[in-house]
């Protein structure tokens, strides 16, 4: 037990958060995007689990890591615009076209896996690339802080930095003005000549986009390769952190680092005896926990004030 | 509102040509013989009595949690655990099946109750965190599902596992536990009477009681469900639980009816599979066998294909994932539908 | 299109020629409408609820399409298909329901879609700005940094009528902008608006309050049915004929208010004492006790937004959240549920109908059994009869006259006034101890309101109990045996003898000029009950 204290307390183990959160971070700024502008986006999971596969797929033929990156981001934002082509041409029920999408991306990227590296399991046999890990020079002398922030992956400083930039584009930009205003209220939107499709088209690809850095985390980030489901729920996992923080930025980064914790502690207890079985449940469990809480705080406040 | 259902049934028709066609043309990508491979796929299950039978087979588990799933959007909860609850029915299962010593008849029943009872414990918990908390049933069932596949891993892991063989497998079910294949050469099982029974019931269930007049007035709208004094809390939760229990139904039979132990090392996915079951059948019980067998078929149509050619099984994921985007569209083919409308308007009125 | 040749020599600013508009759920709300404005003028546009006033609007706006028609601005056709192609002609609307985003503050919405921006940054202070000097050049001044979700309704309206003013609207439609304002707001709306008109602009003005109207229109066009009428000068047209161009007929003004004797009204039905209920630290409800006995109709006359809301959805269990206590035939119903306040005897007609009343795509059947769907006959207490429900319905529909093809019609088939015939003939049928009826003939047609009028006073000689919420005066008071007046949560008058109220009196006590003392109102409602 004093062991366990020890570890989590360590500088290491607050990298190791860090570094987990990361992919849950994007797609969790991804929902924020989309639900700020008044739709939901379930197919976040799907997102990255295309995005994965596509940087894998990518950075091997090309053998460039940043192409990698460039194209995993790329198919998010177009998966984001097909949710945005169904829902808001099509008519099909947001959350039902977000199953579809991630139906179609749980099995689409075995059977593309399968076409480009004849396995239908891993992608061990495609020369991938990885993104590099950054030093940053002046942190890394600093002590503790040196040992969590000096040396981290390209995309998790990307996904802190993203942080900012998504604060900056929905509170003070006058984009993100127009994109809080349609999801709050359509109709005062259209009156006054915005196109409440093309906002949330470019909304959702954003998002989309987003969760495709969290998604070629996932596959180029620590590992070197991609495997089927590799996501587990992240994508999920995501939506409870934005609803946890608040949909705005900084608490959902807050929120996010707690579902890191959970995943990096289970990461961690998966080398001691514990079943790991048990251990995996951590983060979902913790989710649920979490969303309930905040839920059943939520709905007390409504009702005293209601 | 004959124009409505007719309307419906051509939308669908065309979501399926236009879905089908999406396939033929990915088909064509990736294949060297695009022609030969989609052939296989069409015809698929009709190619030998074996495959005819497998198309059966595959329809059974899809209709349960179809089932579990219909009832759950009947009444607008977006509850999609029907996947872990199918999966701890299953397990439930297993343990009753390898450590209870009951005469036969009796111990299938008491395996299907252990499903069942799983099943419903796991629809429960989102049902009441919903209910008590209003904590989204749909973000708490999706965590839900891989807890359970998590916990059901453990059990099979560290309790039922068969040291002696090599592969992760549970101990062997007993004889008394298991459902009769009762067609020579198939795997057709018993289990085809209860699932027929559990339509039946969730039809009744739906349309002509009064609990499932309370689930669908609470899914079509729950403020006027509130209003006219259905208790929409209860109701609700009882509908998770209930949907829970069906889907807990399915992963039992399926286990007791196909394999003679535990043998899955992931969550089978019939869980998701059953939301585009249900929503093919717009939700109703009657349609959902119909829509299940038309899934199940362009699954083993793309076994088929897998094994005759050299395309992957899962290029039916783009089949399905365009059929349910285009079915659910509104706006799909309106324009058309307002064409109609209006004729009948015009009709009407000249007629008057 | 001839009159007025001298005075206008490049024809009238706007011109809607036949248009004809159908609504997807089959219903024509606009047939062969045309309209004409001139410039400069305040032109008014009348008629009952669902005339199609504002689908008329609506197609100018480019907010609905129309089927059929022309649209003429300035003397050229113009093809206006969204929002955007109407500002751009210099059409702006202030809507009925306001379009603005609660949680952005004045300056934000008034800007929105024409941004001040510095690179790609929302220039905050200049949005600011141009809202202070919009105001003070309009007379309309706001407050830039406030949050809408803060701001009374007032200025939600000048908000509105600003964010029109700067996109530069020469022409202003203002959906009913006076219904949900207090008479001071609305001395302070007309005043702008005159100013607007002497400043050049062209007025569009829906109403269907008739003394407005007379005040500030100089000609006014009157819809029935998805028609127009007629259009007149308005100086030249009294309200009387007014009134009857809208409703095709003379207004029934006596309406048959329930004969029973006061030694009848014995059995009080519905108590209320104390009743208090506190959102946002603000005073929703308070002090509020009443009484109902069987055989009268009491009335709440009260501009909307008083509180009558919230008391309706407290006395049917819909909100949980007060103080005080309800009785309902001598049983606590405080805590109770919205089901179990419905088995003391309640019934219930909500203000509003799409939300509350039916399930929109449910069927006719389906939303007349939605009271009585686990009682015999329609149920056995599990198995549903389908028989008993599709004979209950048949006799609903034919004893409610409800103009349905079906039972197994889908509700939002129908037009307005048969839903609520659905949502009455549903709460009416089961013989009521108690009827709560808030604005039971909002926005339906003359024929409906008459029926529902003569249902409400039938259940009530049949020994019902019923409370009405209506803001329209002649309503309440025309129905009620004893009248009452809510004025910010509270119960400010009441008076035992409704035929002895006149309209002005009643005003006085609705605006908060006058009110009754505390103790005398708890007086007369105890001698009431003595
Ligand atoms: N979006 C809609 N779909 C179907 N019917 C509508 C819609 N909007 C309005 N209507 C119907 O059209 C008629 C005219 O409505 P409206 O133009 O709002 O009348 P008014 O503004 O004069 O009260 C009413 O019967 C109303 O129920
Ligand atoms: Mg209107």
């Amino acid at each position: 037990m004093q062991a366990l204290l020890r570890a989590i307390l360590s500088p290491s183990f607050a990298a190791s958060i860090l570094r987990v959160t990361t992919p849950i971070l994007f797609a969790a700024l991804g929902a924020v995007v989309a639900d700020l502008s008044g739709v939901v986006n379930i197919a976040l999971e799907g997102t990255m689990l295309f995005s994965a596969f596509t940087g894998v797929a990518v950075s091997a033929f090309t053998q460039s890591a940043w192409l990698g990156l460039l194209a995993a981001v790329g198919v998010g934002a177009l998966v984001g615009l097909t949710l945005a082509y169904s829902h808001l041409k099509l008519g099909t029920d947001a959350v039902l076209a977000g199953i579809a999408l991630n139906l179609l991306a749980a099995e689409g990227t075995v059977f593309l896996l399968y076409v480009v590296a004849g396995d239908k399991g891993v992608s061990s046999s495609l020369p991938s690339k990885v993104l590099p890990d950054w030093h940053i020079p002046v942190i890394k002398e600093i002590p503790v802080l040196g040992a969590i922030l000096g040396k981290q992956n390209a995309l998790t400083y990307m996904s802190l930095i993203a942080v900012v930039l998504v604060y900056l584009f929905l509170f003070k930009t006058s984009f993100g003005l127009r994109l809080r205003a349609v999801g709050e209220n359509p109709d005062a939107a259209d009156s006054v000549g915005i196109s409440v499709h093309r906002v949330q088209f470019v909304a959702l690809a954003i998002s989309g986009a987003l969760a495709g850095m969290g998604g070629a985390h996932l596959s180029m980030g620590y590992v070197s390769w991609f495997s089927r489901n590799m996501t587990s729920g992240r994508g999920f996992i995501a939506l409870a952190a934005e609803t946890l923080g608040y949909r705005h930025p900084v608490g959902v980064f807050l929120a996010s680092l707690l579902f890191g914790f959970a995943d990096a502690l289970s990461n961690y207890m998966q080398s001691l005896r514990v079943p790991g079985e048990f251990v995996q449940m951590i983060p979902y469990l913790l989710t649920l926990v979490a969303l309930t809480i905040y839920s059943g705080r939520q709905r007390k406040g409504r009702r005293s004030s209601k | 509102m004959k124009t409505d259902k007719r309307f419906e049934i051509l939308r669908t028709g065309v979501a399926i040509g236009v879905a089908l066609l999406i396939g033929f043309i990915v088909t064509c990508l990736v294949s060297e013989a695009p022609l030969k491979a989609f052939g296989y796929f069409l015809r698929g299950p009709f190619t030998t009595t074996r495959r005819f039978a497998a198309f059966l087979e595959a329809a059974i588990p899809l209709t349960f949690t179809g089932l579990a799933i219909s009832l759950v959007f009947s009444a607008g909860q977006f509850n999609l655990g029907a996947e872990g609850q199918f999966f701890i029915g299953a397990v439930a299962a297993t343990a009753a099946g390898i450590y209870l010593d009951l005469p036969p008849v009796i111990h299938t029943l008491v395996c299907l109750l252990a499903g069942i009872a799983a099943g419903a414990v796991a629809g429960f918990i989102p049902g009441i965190l919903k209910a008590k908390w209003n904590a989204s049933e749909l973000v708490s069932s999706l965590m839900l599902n891989y807890v359970f596949l998590k916990l059901g891993m453990y059990l099979v892991t560290y309790h039922m596992r068969d040291q002696s063989v090599g592969a992760l497998v549970s101990l062997p079910l007993k004889e008394t536990s298991l459902l009769t294949q009762f067609i020579p050469n198939t795997r057709i099982h018993t289990g085809v009477f209860i699932l027929l029974i559990t339509v039946l019931f969730c039809y009744y269930y739906l349309f002509r009681t009064s609990q499932g007049y309370e689930v669908r007035m609470t899914g079509q709208n729950i403020e006027f469900a509130r209003y006219s004094g259905i208790p929409v809390l209860s109701v609700i939760l009882s509908v998770q639980v209930l949907a829970g229990a069906i889907a807990g139904l399915g992963g039992a039979v399926e286990m007791l009816g196909i394999y003679k132990r535990f043998q899955w090392l992931a969550s089978p996915g019939y869980g998701f599979d059953g939301v585009i079951v249900a929503t093919l059948a717009k939700n109703n019980p009657a349609l959902v066998p119909v829509t299940a067998l038309f899934l199940a078929y362009l699954r083993v149509g793309a076994d088929v294909m897998a094994i005759y050619s050299d395309v992957s099984a899962e290029m039916v994921a783009i089949i399905q994932a365009v059929i349910i985007l285009l079915v659910t569209a509104e706006a799909f083919l309106s324009g058309y539908r307002r064409r109609m409308l209006l004729r009948e308007v015009k009709q009407s009125a000249s007629a008057s | 299109m001839e009159g007025g040749k001298e005075s206008q020599r490049e024809g009238p600013i706007l011109l809607m020629e036949g248009i004809t508009k159908i609504y997807p759920t089959g219903l024509v709300a606009n047939s062969n409408v045309t309209f004409e404005v001139r410039e400069g003028e305040i032109h008014a546009l009348v008629g009952e609820n669902g005339a199609g006033k504002t689908t008329l609007m609506k197609v100018l706006f480019g907010l609905e399409k129309h089927d059929a028609g022309n649209i003429f601005v300035k003397g050229e056709q113009v093809n206006i298909t969204s929002p955007r192609q109407a500002i751009g002609h210099g059409i702006g609307m202030v809507h009925q329901h306001f379009m603005l985003a609660p949680s952005l503050t004045v300056a934000e919405n008034i800007v929105l879609g024409q941004e001040p921006r510095k690179g790609i940054w929302f220039d905050q202070k200049k949005a600011a700005e141009t809202c202070i000097d919009l105001g003070k050049k309009y007379g309309l001044e706001v407050d830039p940094y406030a949050k809408i979700a803060d701001v009374p309704v007032g200025v939600k309206q000048r908000v509105e009528i600003l964010k029109a003013l700067l996109r530069g609207s020469e022409i202003l439609v203002l959906d009913e902008p006076t219904a949900v304002l207090t008479p001071q707001e609305t001395v302070e709306l007309f005043a702008a608006l005159k100013a607007l008109k002497e400043g050049g602009h062209t007025i569009i003005f829906i109403s269907h309050k008739l003394a407005e109207v007379k005040e500030i229109s100089d000609r006014v066009t009157v819809m029935r049915s998805g028609r127009v009428v007629g259009t007149r000068n308005t100086e030249e047209i009294s309200i009387r004929d007014l009134s009857n161009m809208m409703v095709g007929r003379d207004v029934e003004l006596e309406l048959p208010r329930p004969k029973m004797s006061a030694e009848d009204r014995r059995e009080v039905r519905l108590l209320v004492k104390d009743l208090k209920y506190v959102r946002d630290n603000k005073d929703v409800l308070k002090d509020i006790n009443l009484q109902v006995k069987s055989g009268e109709i009491v009335g709440i006359a009260g501009i909307e937004g008083n509180g009558q809301a919230e008391l309706v959805e407290i006395l049917t269990g819909l909100c949980e959240c007060h103080e005080g206590t309800i009785q309902i035939c001598g049983e606590d119903a405080t805590e109770k549920k919205p089901g179990e306040i419905r088995e003391l005897g309640l019934s219930h007609i909500p203000q509003d109908r799409m939300t509350f009343g039916v399930a929109a795509e449910a069927s006719v059947a389906e939303n007349l059994i939605s009271t009585r769907y686990n009682k015999p006959p329609i149920s056995n207490g599990f198995l549903l009869n389908l028989k008993a429900i599709f004979a209950t319905c048949l006799d609903l529909i034919n004893k409610f006259e409800i103009k349905a093809n079906d039972p197994k019609q889908p509700v939002n088939t129908l037009s307005g006034g048969n839903i609520q015939k659905v949502v009455v003939a549903r709460e009416f049928s089961t013989d009521p101890e108690v009827i709560i009826a808030n604005q039971p003939t909002r926005g339906i047609d003359i024929g409906a309101s008459e029926s529902i009028h003569k249902y409400l006073v039938n259940a009530t000689e049949n020994g019902a109990a019923v409370l009405l919420i209506s803001a329209d005066l002649s309503e309440v008071m025309g129905l009620s045996n004893r009248l009452l007046v809510m004025y910010e949560g509270r119960i400010v008058a009441h008076f035992p003898d409704a035929e002895a109220v006149t309209e002005e009196e009643l005003g006085l006590y609705m605006l908060g000029v006058k009110h009754q003392e505390p103790d005398e109102i708890v007086a007369s409602l105890m001698g009431e009950a003595g």
